[in-house]
């Protein structure tokens, strides 16, 4: 018996008008952990749906499952094979609970029309048993927290004779204690001969499991590595064909009262305890993982998660952090995590997304806009930012994810933020657009606005911040100064302080 | 207990008692048999009709157009009952048959064209009802066969009050009862049953559900469907209980309905809701407009009751369902030292 | 490729579609019934019968905009059209009361607009600050103010009212009819707020996606307030036409009306999901709606055939937005 489950041999397909995986050969041995690895649109998710079987390849593909050459695969036939996918949203139904959930695949699978309550229980307990976890079977999927819930989404995946388990983007949502917890499970299926195959745009804690991994770029392999040989910086140049040059972001504090003045900010369940400052031009970096208090603390300098107590001074008058409308009145602005639902109404024009912000400082007579200024305006932030755009009446959602980040990051420009907090600022960004971006940061910075960029990915912060903040669990574990700290220092400080 | 007190279900059960004790001190009549079990009779109607509200709602859509269907049904069936023969078995199965086809009308529009669906029963209420209205003159049928009469007045059991009157539980709630067992069958027991509470849950993207392997189609058909068979049986109850078929005489209840489904936990989001709860926000609204009767308040009043109810109800679950998203973002607390 | 998108680019524009349907309705009305469709008297009509309707939409569609739904618009209406003859009968009790009652009357409008704004503020407050869909609050509205408004005139019409007051919905002045001028001032008005105020944009944005909309420092639960409000204020100003030209209040005045608002907003281009729509487009639409209704009754349609007749024309119009965004998908 081979020691290959699947094997793809010149595997191509082709949309309209784009070649989004070209002759490429892929491999997973049984039981092993594998990584697939690649920016967006390297074709990764082509490749998962060539797998699931949701998407047929273009001829002259080969692929053989457990010594089978597969020619119509369909995405039943697929998981008949023993391949099951977890999506990145988990498709768990948050109203039923860990039982149904668990058990719903297998009963519809099996074409039953009765269920009884006894039978989910017991098929999801053999499933838990698989992994040696145990989560309430009587509990309601939608109460459990984000690791509990992709338990739930493995163990219905077992339910099935699955040989490959293919998850997308594991851990993004976890925090480090749900991610040890996963591992653990990954670990137990690999001693039974279940393969596991993690997609990813950036490894992180997933380099301490995989095995090997396979890293795509425009729809073509790179390669296959066994994952001891790699590091961050090594993968990044494999998925991206060029390294980053980051240039340390040179920062002299004059001697001046700071901009912003944080003083033992707390907010329970949230973090606790915050204090630092920022000074005009400065750019300081917070990182940490999921679950560190980044976010909510974030949130609360801009007014919408008003802390228990604490004080917050700009240029030394006291914030209210009262509601949203007042921070960004005083000059904070923020860019947040997620593009897609919190940073751009995206059905909506670039025009209106780009001036939302700032329209009330664009009236005329009667209260109503000032149709040459509201026009000007979005123009000139176009122009500033070089925005690809056809015209500023195009619907934001046909921009690249670039240009989007521009448009969200002219929208907080033009309200003239004193201070201004980007969370993520690249996620989902490919690499030049990424460096462009950081360019737009670093002026901004040299204007005299504060930055604070909110990272999980070390490397950004290192190459584009001069001080970082270190938290975990809601407090500020360690304060480094950029200039004197390699990025493997901070990375290692992040580990440190998060076990 | 704990978990008790998290269910919406517990406080309409004890505004329930709560009510009861409150309208049984103004006038103790209301608490006997007789008026609970006359109750349970009276009520049966707008029951049954929650009953398939409740499993629509669960499916995460809404409708409006039942009560419409119920009176097709219902005028259909009187029609050939009075004009040729029949039985009670055929008054049934036409007013049956009748809501399954236009069930299926509003399952296609909502699943082929994808209308929300508050805007499909909006439009096939007003087509269901004013080509009913426009065939049948709106002509009220006064005389239903004698058949028809004896089958309402059929008892389950009989017992005296103490004036030597009889009474008992009627056939009406009989039938109100083997849908509520239908149904509750079908929720608990069957996989269409489960598939139906993951549509729900899923929202408005419901890939998840597909990727489980349901037929949403056949999901969409059953919940329209089983909405059309109940509107179709609680036509012939109506009928049954007023002996009169006149066609604006249910539309208009359906507010009334989705209120009391509502009441009893439902969420419009779709994904929850009980047959208990369902019953209970039932029960609260009828013991409410009897007790509203027994004390003797004007009926103007009791829309304005039921409104105030309605808007607190939707409130307080609103505000819980709040909360409990704020709990969801909190994080580890932070440790000490 | 550009060539295919340019050609098909009419599928994209609301007014041309539009104006080419009622254009085609105009046809069909001259084919069917020339000279009584077009007879002064029979416009005139038309000019009277719109403005109500109109306002009502209006309302409509501002909360449609927003990604809600305003189910309690009639009702709030009838509320305010009670309201509003309870003080002209109290100020003017049409036994006694001689002249024509200007000040009564204006003071009967504060009163109606007061209630359409106190509705607006509890359904804004409901949706708004409590977190209840929509649907429910303005559901639970529209069964609490239909048992107020029975409650207030014990089931009873309220009839006679003083004739300044009666010329809100029957008087002309040059000619054109005063309710239709009511109604191109507010389609104006509120045509002002969609397009050119800040309130315009931030209820667009909002009605497309309410947490971008709160991330970018809107103040979300006022938007919504504001929109409930405007809703509120034009549904009874809608109630002062209505009881104007009926000379009479009651609850449970125009209760069809409410499909054929939703309708007009629809067929208009206004989006179910909220955040797209134009006030040119529901006034063109309510043209269309007004023509084929005077085209029915002229034909001496049923009023239930209407009705449900009514009720195809959304369904048909939803299934055709459900083609065309497939166009636009495939083309795009």
């Amino acid at each position: 018996m081979s020691d290959l489950f699947l094997s793809m041999q010149n595997v191509s397909k082709r949309y309209t008008g784009v070649q989004a995986l070209d002759q490429v050969d892929f491999e997973i041995r049984r039981g092993e952990v594998h990584c697939l690895a690649g920016e967006n649109g390297s074709g990764k998710s082509t490749l998962i749906k060539i797998i699931s079987g949701v998407v047929q390849p273009d001829g002259g593909s080969e692929i053989v499952v457990e010594e089978q050459q597969i020619t119509h695969q369909t995405s039943i036939e697929s998981m008949r094979l023993g391949i099951e996918v977890i999506y990145q949203d988990l498709s768990l139904f948050p109203n039923m609970t860990v039982s149904q959930n668990i058990a719903l695949n297998e009963i519809i699978e099996n074409k039953s029309r009765l269920v009884a309550k006894k039978h989910e229980a017991e098929i999801a307990q053999a499933a838990m048993d698989r992994v040696g976890v145990n989560l309430p079977l009587g509990e309601l999927v939608g109460d459990l927290s984000m690791g509990d819930q992709q338990l739930v989404a493995i163990c219905r995946a077992l339910t099935s004779d699955v040989r490959l388990l293919i998850m997308d983007e594991p851990t993004t949502a976890l925090t480090r204690k749900e991610i040890q917890g996963l591992f653990r499970v990954v670990a137990e299926l690999k001693s039974q001969g279940i393969a596991s195959m993690f997609v990813s745009h950036k490894l992180g804690e997933i380099f301490e499991i995989a095995e090997r991994v396979t890293v795509l770029r425009d729809g073509r392999k790179v390669g296959t590595y066994s994952c001891s040989d790699l590091d961050d910086a090594k993968l990044s140049y494999l998925m991206t064909g060029q390294t980053v040059e980051y240039t340390p972001y040179n920062f002299e504090a004059a001697k001046q009262q700071p901009l912003l003045e944080v003083r033992n900010l707390s907010k329970k369940g949230n973090f606790a305890d915050v204090s630092f400052a920022l000074a005009p031009g400065e750019i300081l970096g917070v990182t940490g993982l999921l679950g560190s208090g980044r976010t909510e603390l974030a949130l609360s300098l801009f007014g919408m998660n008003r802390p228990d107590s604490g004080e917050v001074y700009l240029n030394g008058d006291r914030l209210s952090l009262g509601s949203v409308g007042k921070s960004v009145r005083a000059g904070i602005g923020y860019v947040p995590e997620n593009r897609l639902v919190q940073g751009l109404v995206m059905p909506q024009s670039v025009g209106r997304n780009i001036v939302v912000t700032t329209v009330r400082r664009l009236l005329a007579k009667l209260g109503l806009i000032d149709r040459d200024r509201y026009r000007e305006n979005i123009d000139e932030w176009i122009d500033r930012l070089s925005i690809k755009v056809p015209s500023a009446q195009s619907p934001v959602r046909t921009l690249s994810g670039g240009n989007q980040q521009r448009v969200v990051l002219a929208k907080w420009m033009a309200t003239a933020p004193k201070v201004l907090i980007l969370d993520g600022p690249t996620v989902g960004i490919d690499v030049a657009a990424k460096s462009a971006i950081h360019t737009i940061i670093r002026d901004l910075a040299k204007s005299g606005v504060g930055v604070i960029i909110i990272s999980d990915e070390v490397v950004e912060v290192h190459g584009t911040c001069n001080r970082a903040l270190v938290m975990n669990r809601g407090r500020i574990k360690a304060e480094l100064d950029m200039a004197s700290t390699s990025a493997h220092e901070l990375q290692d400080a992040v580990q440190q302080v998060s076990v | 207990m704990r978990r008790l007190m998290q269910r919406h279900e517990t406080y309409v059960f004890l505004a329930v008692v709560a009510l009861t004790i409150v309208v049984t001190a103004l006038n103790p009549n209301f608490f006997t048999m007789e008026n609970f079990l006359d109750i349970l009779k009276s009520c049966s109607f707008l029951g049954i009709m929650a009953i398939g509200v409740l499993v629509v709602l669960i499916s995460g859509g809404v409708d409006i157009s039942f009560t419409a269907v119920a009176t097709v049904g219902q005028y259909v069936m009187a029609v050939v009952i009075t004009r040729y023969t029949g039985n009670i078995a055929l008054a049934f199965a036409i007013a049956i048959a009748i809501g399954l086809v236009l069930g299926l009308i509003n399952a296609a529009l909502i699943y082929f064209f994808n209308i929300p669906t508050i805007i499909v029963s909006i439009g096939t209420l007003n087509v269901f009802y004013g080509l009913l209205i426009v065939f049948s003159g709106g002509k009220w049928i006064y005389t239903l066969p004698e058949w028809f009469r004896k089958f309402a007045e059929t008892r389950v059991f009989t017992l005296f009050n103490s004036n030597g009157i009889p009474y008992g539980l009627s056939i009406v709630t009989l039938i109100w009862i083997f849908v509520i067992v239908l149904a509750a069958l079908i929720l608990r027991y069957t996989v269409l049953g489960r598939s139906l509470y993951a549509v729900g849950g899923c929202g408005f993207d419901k890939g998840p559900a597909e990727r489980a392997g349901i037929n949403i189609f056949r999901v969409q058909v059953f919940v329209y469907t089983f909405m059309g068979f109940t509107a179709g049986v609680a036509g012939v109850v109506q009928a049954l209980l007023v002996q009169t078929v006149a066609p604006n005489s249910i539309v208009g209840k359906e507010l009334n309905v989705i209120a009391a489904v509502v009441l009893g936990g439902a969420s419009l989001a779709g994904g929850a809701g009980t047959i208990v709860g369902t019953l209970l926000g039932v029960f609260l609204l009828a013991i409410l407009s009897n007790g509203l009767t027994l004390m003797r308040v004007p009926s103007y009043w009791y829309d304005v009751v039921i409104g105030l109810v309605i808007l607190t109800s939707v409130s307080a679950s609103a505000l819980q369902q709040r909360r409990k998203g704020k709990r969801a973002i909190a994080v580890e607390d932070a440790q000490h030292g | 490729m550009g060539e295919v998108r340019n050609r098909f680019k009419w599928i994209h524009n609301e007014f041309a579609l539009l104006s080419i349907v009622m254009v085609a309705v105009l046809v069909l009305m001259a084919v069917l019934n020339p000279v009584r469709f077009f007879r002064i008297g029979n416009l005139q009509t038309m000019a009277f019968q719109l403005p109500e309707l109109g306002l009502l939409s209006l309302g409509m569609m501002v909360i449609m905009l927003t990604g809600g739904i305003n189910l309690s618009i009639i009702a709030s209406a009838n509320l305010s059209g009670i309201i509003a003859a309870l003080v002209l009968h109290a100020l003017a009790p049409p036994e006694t009361f001689a002249g024509s009652g200007l000040g009564v009357t204006l003071i009967a409008v504060v009163a109606a607009v007061a209630a359409g704004l106190v509705v607006g503020l509890a359904n804004g407050a409901l949706v708004a600050y409590v977190g209840v869909s929509p649907i429910l609050a303005t559901l639970g509205m529209m069964t609490l103010l239909g048992g107020v408004n029975i409650v207030m005139t014990k089931g009873y019409v309220i009839s006679g009212f003083p004739s300044a007051f009666l010329f809100i919905g029957n008087g002309t002045i040059l000619g054109v009819p005063f309710p239709l001028l009511i109604f191109a001032g507010a389609s104006a008005v509120v045509g002002l707020i969609m397009e050119r105020t800040p309130f315009g944009l931030e209820v667009y944005m909002l009605g497309t996606n309410e947490t971008a909309t709160r991330y970018s420092a809107v103040s979300v639960p006022r938007v919504l307030i504001r929109s409930y409000v405007i809703s509120g204020v034009l549904a009874a100003v809608a109630a002062m036409v209505m009881i104007s030209r009926f000379n009479s209040a009651k609850s449970g005045y125009g209760e069809s009306y409410l499909l054929v608002t939703i309708l007009a907003a629809v067929l208009g281009g206004t989006s179910v999901y909220g955040g797209f729509g134009k006030i040119t487009g529901l006034v063109l639409a309510l043209v269309i709606l007004q023509m084929v209704s005077s085209g029915l009754n002229l034909l001496q349609v049923n009023a239930f055939l209407t009705q449900a007749i009514w009720g195809m024309i959304l369904v048909a119009v939803m299934i055709g937005q459900f083609y065309r965004v497939k166009a636009a998908a495939r083309i795009r």
